[in-house]
C-alpha cells in the first residue's frame, strides 16, 4: 500500500496498463514530454517512448477521430481532452461515432477507447473548464461514464475502463486531484464498472452522489449525525450505467432519498436516476425525492463559485426537508 | 489539372499513362459499365420501394473506381455515403450493399477481408478517422494506406481540415480524395469557398495536393497510384481532388436537380462521360466491343436481381438484435430491456 493523491493513482493506472498491453496508447494535448497540464501523464513518455505516449495537434475532434481510427487498427486508445468543457468540439467523435461503432457495424468493429478528462469546480478556473457535462454523454447509448471520488477507486476504475472493450468516458474532478491522499495498492487491481459503493451506512435517509459531491455528502452526514439523523451515502462511481440495485436496497431501508450533484438542476443525471427510483420503489418512499444541484445558469464566473456551487450545507437543508416532509 | 485521356479517348499525356495490362484495362471498363448499370437499377429499385436510402453515382465511375483500382486488399477504406461502389469492388457483397440501403444491420457486418467502415453519414467524420487508421497502419509497420472520400461541400467542414492536418503532422499513410461534382445538394462549389481549387487546401496541412480530371479513369488511377506509393514509402498523405459530376440527383430522397442545374450544364458534362471516353480508348486498342459491353450489362442485371432477392430474404431485425450489438457485455438496464422485448417477440 502507498499513500497517493488521486492524480498519482491515475498516473499509476495508466502505467500499469501501458506495461500490461502494448496496444494501449496515451495521447492528447501536452500529455507527452510535458506530462500533462495536471501531471497526470508525468514520466510516462520517458518510460514507454513517444510511440506509446504522444502529443497531438490542438484539435479535440481530431483527437476523437484519431482514437476511432487507431481502435479500428486494433489499438486501445486512452486519449485525453484537456478540460471537459472542450468536449463540444468532439461531440460527434464521441456520441456520434465511437459510441455507435459496435452497433453500426453489427458487432464487426468495436471501440475500446477510454477518454480521460478533468472537470469540476472549486478551483477558480477560467471559463468552460469546470462545467459538469457528464449528463450529455450519459444520455448516449453505447457510452459508459465513470466519475471516481477517491484515489483507490480512480486507479481500479481506470484500469477497468482501459480494459473494457467499449468506449468509456472517465471524468476526473479537478478539486479531488490533490486535495487528499488515500491508500492505494501498488499492484494492479480493478473496480467493477457499473457498481455503486456505500461510502457510509445509515438508516434515515439515502444520499446518492458522485464526484466531489460524495465528500460534501459525507461531511453533511457527519453533521446530521449530531442531530440524530443517520444518513447513508452512496457513491455512484459509474453514472452510466447506474447501479440501481444498490440504490433500491438502500431506499428500502431508509425510505427517503436526496440526490446530490454538482451539475445544474436541468443537467447531470439526477432527473434520470430519480425517475428510475420512483418507478422501482415508490411504495418504499415516505417523502418525495429531492435534489441538491447548482442553479440553472451557465457555470459561475470563478469569483462566484462559492455562492453558486452546491455544498454540504445545501445537502443538510434538503435532508431536513425530506425528514420533515 | 492532371489528365491522361482527352474527351475523345486520345492519350494526351504519355508520361503519366499508367502501366496497366490489357486485362486490367478491360477489368476497369467492366467495373465502370457494371457500376453504371448498378446505379440505374438502384434508382429503379428505390422508386419501386425495394431499396431505401440511395445516393446516385452515375458520372463518378472514373473517380470512384479508378481510385479504388489502385488499392491493395489490405488497404482500409473509409467511404462517404455516396461511396458504395468502392466498397463493392473491394469485396462488399452486393446484397449487403442493398441491406445498407434498406437500413438493416447485416448490411454493415463486413466480411473480414474487406477492411472498411460502412458509409459515413456525418460529412467530415471519415476524414478525422482516416488519420487515425493511417497512424495505426504506420505504428503496425504495415505497407498499407487508409483512403477516404468526401465531396466538394465536405471540404468546408472542420473535420476535413483536422483530418488532413493530423495525417500531415503524423506523416501517416493516408489518401484523402475530394470528389468535386460541383454541387453539395443545391449549393454550387463557388459558394463553399473562394479558393480556386480544392486541391490547394492541402497547403494548409503542408501536404501534397493534386487536382485530377475525375472523368478520366486513367488519370485518377495514376494519381492514386502515385499517392499510394508515396504513402507506403513513408512520405505522408496526399489530397486528391477529382473534378467530376453526378448525372443524377443528390439522393433519391426528393432532390430535384433541375431546381439548381441547367440542361446545358448537364449536357456539357455528359460529353465528358468517363465511360464514353474510356470506351473509345479501349476500342482504339481493339480491347472492347459492343458484344463485351452487353455481356457485362447482362451479368450486372443478373447479379442485381439475385442480390435484391437475397437482401429481401434476410430475416427481419428484432429489438433484441439491436440490443445485442450495443456492448460486449450488456449492462443491467439493457438486460432488463432485452427480457421485455424477448417476451414481446416470442408472442
Amino acid at each position: 500500500m502507498a499513500q497517493m493523491t488521486m492524480i498519482q493513482a491515475i498516473t499509476d493506472a495508466m502505467r500499469v496498463e501501458l506495461k500490461n498491453d502494448e496496444n494501449v496508447l496515451v495521447f492528447g494535448e501536452d500529455v507527452g514530454q510535458n506530462g500533462g497540464v495536471f501531471r497526470a501523464t508525468e514520466g510516462l513518455q520517458d518510460e514507454f517512448g513517444e510511440d506509446r505516449v504522444f502529443d497531438t495537434p490542438l484539435a479535440e475532434s481530431g483527437i476523437g477521430g484519431l482514437s476511432i481510427g487507431l481502435a479500428l487498427e486494433g489499438f486501445r486508445p486512452v486519449p485525453e481532452i484537456q478540460f471537459f468543457g472542450f468536449v463540444f468540439e468532439a461531440m460527434d467523435s464521441i456520441n456520434g461515432q465511437m459510441a455507435r461503432l459496435r452497433y453500426r457495424s453489427g458487432g464487426h468493429y468495436h471501440a475500446p477507447i477510454t477518454i480521460r478528462a478533468p472537470f469540476g469546480g472549486g478551483v477558480h478556473t477560467p471559463e468552460l473548464h469546470a462545467d459538469s457535462l457528464e449528463g450529455l454523454i450519459a444520455q448516449q447509448p453505447g457510452m459508459k461514464v465513470i466519475i471516481p471520488s477517491t484515489p483507490y477507486e480512480a486507479k481500479g476504475l481506470l484500469i477497468s475502463a482501459i480494459r473494457d472493450n467499449d468506449p468509456v468516458l472517465f471524468l476526473e474532478h479537478m478539486k479531488l486531484y490533490r486535495s487528499f491522499r488515500g491508500e492505494v495498492p501498488e499492484e494492479e487491481y480493478t473496480v467493477d464498472i457499473g457498481k455503486a459503493d456505500v461510502k457510509r451506512e445509515g438508516s434515515d435517509v439515502t444520499l446518492v452522489a458522485y464526484g466531489a459531491m460524495v465528500h460534501s455528502s459525507l461531511k453533511a452526514a457527519e453533521e446530521l449525525e449530531k442531530d440524530g439523523i443517520s444518513a447513508e451515502v452512496i457513491d455512484l462511481r459509474t453514472i452510466s450505467p447506474v447501479d440501481y440495485d444498490t440504490i433500491i436496497e438502500s431506499v428500502k431501508k431508509t425510505n427517503r432519498v436526496v440526490f446530490v450533484q454538482e451539475a445544474q438542476r436541468q443537467a447531470g443525471v439526477a432527473g434520470q436516476v430519480i425517475s428510475e427510483i420512483q418507478e422501482r420503489a415508490i411504495l418504499h418512499l415516505e417523502a418525495p425525492i429531492l435534489r441538491v444541484t447548482a442553479p440553472d445558469t451557465v457555470y459561475a464566473f470563478s469569483d462566484a463559485e462559492e455562492v453558486w456551487l452546491p455544498d454540504h450545507k445545501d445537502v443538510i437543508e434538503k435532508v431536513n426537508e425530506v425528514i420533515n416532509f | 489539372m492532371f489528365q491522361v485521356l482527352d474527351e475523345s479517348g486520345k492519350v494526351i499525356n504519355k508520361d503519366d499513362l499508367p502501366d496497366l495490362s490489357d486485362d486490367e484495362l478491360k477489368e476497369l471498363m467492366r467495373r465502370m459499365v457494371y457500376t453504371r448499370i448498378l446505379d440505374q437499377r438502384s434508382i429503379a429499385l428505390n422508386r419501386q420501394g425495394r431499396l431505401g436510402f440511395y445516393a446516385p453515382t452515375a458520372g463518378q465511375e472514373a473517380s470512384q473506381l479508378g481510385s479504388q483500382f489502385a488499392l491493395e486488399q489490405e488497404d482500409f477504406i473509409l467511404p462517404g455515403y455516396r461511396d458504395v461502389p468502392q466498397l463493392i469492388w473491394q469485396g462488399l457483397p452486393l446484397y449487403q450493399a442493398f441491406l445498407f440501403s434498406k437500413g438493416h444491420f447485416h448490411g454493415n457486418q463486413y466480411p473480414d477481408e474487406l477492411r472498411a467502415t460502412s458509409p459515413q453519414i456525418i460529412i467530415g467524420a471519415q476524414y478525422v478517422q482516416t488519420a487515425g487508421v493511417a497512424l495505426g497502419l504506420k505504428k503496425r509497420g504495415k505497407k498499407n494506406v487508409a483512403v477516404t472520400y468526401t465531396g466538394d461541400g465536405g471540404t468546408s467542414q472542420g473535420d476535413f481540415y483536422e483530418g488532413i492536418n493530423n495525417a500531415g503532422a503524423f506523416k501517416a499513410p493516408a489518401i484523402f480524395v475530394v470528389q468535386n461534382n460541383r454541387f453539395a445538394i443545391s449549393v454550387p462549389v463557388e459558394k463553399q469557398t473562394n479558393a480556386k481549387t480544392l486541391a490547394q487546401k492541402a497547403v494548409a496541412a503542408g501536404i501534397e495536393g493534386i487536382q485530377v480530371d475525375g472523368m478520366d479513369v486513367l488519370a485518377v488511377y495514376a494519381a492514386m497510384k502515385i499517392a499510394r506509393d508515396r504513402a507506403v514509402a513513408g512520405d505522408g498523405p496526399t489530397l486528391i481532388e477529382t473534378l467530376t459530376y453526378r448525372f443524377g440527383p443528390h439522393t433519391m430522397s426528393g432532390d430535384d436537380p433541375t431546381r439548381y442545374r441547367t440542361e446545358e450544364m448537364d449536357q456539357e458534362w455528359e460529353k465528358k462521360d468517363p465511360l464514353v471516353r474510356f470506351r473509345k480508348y479501349l476500342e482504339g486498342k481493339k480491347l472492347w466491343s459492343e458484344e463485351e459491353e452487353n455481356k457485362v450489362i447482362d451479368e450486372a442485371k443478373e447479379d442485381i436481381k439475385k442480390a435484391i432477392k437475397q437482401a429481401e430474404q434476410q430475416p427481419k431485425q428484432k429489438v433484441t438484435d439491436l440490443i445485442d450489438h450495443m456492448y460486449e457485455e450488456l449492462p443491467t438496464h439493457l438486460q432488463e430491456q432485452k427480457e421485455i422485448y424477448q417476451a414481446k417477440e416470442s408472442k
